[in-house]
């Protein structure tokens, strides 16, 4: 088990108040919010920020916790030393309430978590059926094409007989609906925690993101697509092959295009009630003059075109 | 304990036209109905239609509340600080795809 540096990973000092603890909470849950930050690892930061708290906040379980000493360091492997919370009585049986989601150091100085004492706030319920629940699912552009079956791995608590939560591992085929964009929902009926009393099991809702594609981009229903084009293809016109995520088009690039050109696929896009369209953006790309043949070419250009790109400028 | 499914359930597409009740809502986000109520006085919810059963919520009414729930429990935000996050955030999140779209910030 790794020792866990709540100082440090709250930013203060170990002989900070209270009140220094208290805004350095607020400052880093701001922060690491999962709601809020766009941080990859905010989820994660976030816990570890609200168990820090939970100890330094709560001036029975600090002197506990700093009794262990000093001498620790972050990720070092620890034991606690026997009877070392001897003197110590924390409220609630060594546990305040909260997520279950505590790391095995917590969990070992100060009890696991008790479902009776329910979640903080309005998480608690006392409907019969079972609790709804809300879990991500990260999906390939091409199954919202295609339609696809994910396999998706969910920690879901549990409380268990003599009444502690743990978390298991459940796996679960989700059929990704075609057409599916990002940041909709699919809602499993009766995917949910399970009632109680005989009572229907709560819904599973998937919020669906999508995978970064090295290709397309999605806004909304549309699909952008970068296109690199050669100079003579943009100015002269070309019929082009374009990869789209249903296969491959042609595509009638109109002459005197410029870098930048939007070209409109109509309905290329992600399909649904209102089909997306899907946009090909040409990026001119220039052949290097690394040869005397290149060289002569653009210095034929330069001679004969009398092209001045910067003649709005009104600079000489 | 890991227990593997290997049946597929059924899935239904929450789109832009799903709506959901007040009941449906209360259930899914484990509130009851004067915390939905408090949140339409804010103007975090705009629901279609005659207060009551009748209520209609927009699809997006389910993360509104959600978010709204969690910036309450752990950030102590009150329900017009909330209100004010959640539209920030909405602009900054249309901000991204606009961003995204023009590939100025790819990865």
């Amino acid at each position: 088990m790794e020792y866990k540096d709540y100082y440090e990973i709250m930013g203060v000092k170990r002989d900070a108040t209270q009140d220094e603890i208290k805004r350095a909470y607020r400052k880093l849950a701001r922060k690491y919010h999962p709601d809020v930050s766009k941080e990859t690892d905010a989820e994660a930061r976030f816990k570890e920020v609200g168990e820090a708290y939970e100890v330094l906040k709560d001036p029975e379980k600090r002197a506990a916790y700093d009794q262990l000493g000093a001498q620790w360091q972050a990720g070092q492997d620890f034991r606690p030393p026997p009877d070392w919370d001897a003197g110590f009585e924390f409220s609630g049986g060594g546990y305040t309430g909260g997520g279950a989601d505590h790391s095995a150091f917590f969990e070992e100085l100060f009890g696991r978590g008790f479902a009776q004492q329910g979640a903080t706030g309005g998480r608690r319920t006392f409907h019969m059926r079972g609790e709804d629940h809300h879990a991500k699912v990260l999906v390939d552009l091409e199954d919202s094409f295609s339609g696809a079956t994910r396999s998706i791995s969910l920690r879901v608590p549990e409380v268990t007989e003599d009444g502690h939560v743990t978390t298991r591992d459940r796996t679960l085929n989700v059929s990704i609906p075609k057409g599916i964009r990002p940041g909709q929902q699919i809602r499993l009926a009766g995917q949910g925690g399970p009632g109680f009393g005989g009572a229907e099991a709560g819904d599973l809702f998937l919020e669906v993101e999508f995978r970064d594609n090295p290709l397309y981009r999605v806004d909304g229903a549309d699909i952008y697509l970068d296109l690199p084009v050669a100079p003579w293809e943009a100015t002269l016109g070309a019929n082009i092959k374009v990869p789209t995520p249903s296969g491959a088009v042609d595509l009638k690039i109109p002459a005197n295009s410029n870098q930048g050109r939007k070209l409109r696929l109509k309905g290329r896009g992600l399909s649904g009630k209102k089909s997306g369209d899907m946009y090909v953006v040409l990026q001119v790309s220039l052949p290097p003059a690394d040869s005397d043949a290149a060289r002569q070419l653009y210095e034929q250009m330069q001679d004969q075109l009398g092209f001045n790109p910067r003649a709005a400028m009104e600079v000489a | 304990m890991s227990k593997k499914d290997h049946s597929i359930p059924a899935v239904e597409l929450i789109d832009e036209q799903t709506t959901f009740t007040l009941v449906e809502l209360c259930r899914s986000c484990a509130v009851e109905a004067e915390v939905i109520e408090a949140m339409i006085e804010q103007g975090i919810l705009e629901p279609i239609g005659r207060r009551g059963p009748h209520w209609c919520f927009p699809s997006s009414s389910l993360r509104r509340t959600r978010v709204t729930l969690h910036l309450q429990q752990d950030l102590g935000v009150n329900l017009a600080g909330a209100a004010l996050a959640l539209d920030l955030l909405e602009h900054i999140e249309e901000l991204n795809a606009r961003v995204r779209a023009m590939g100025g910030h790819r990865k």
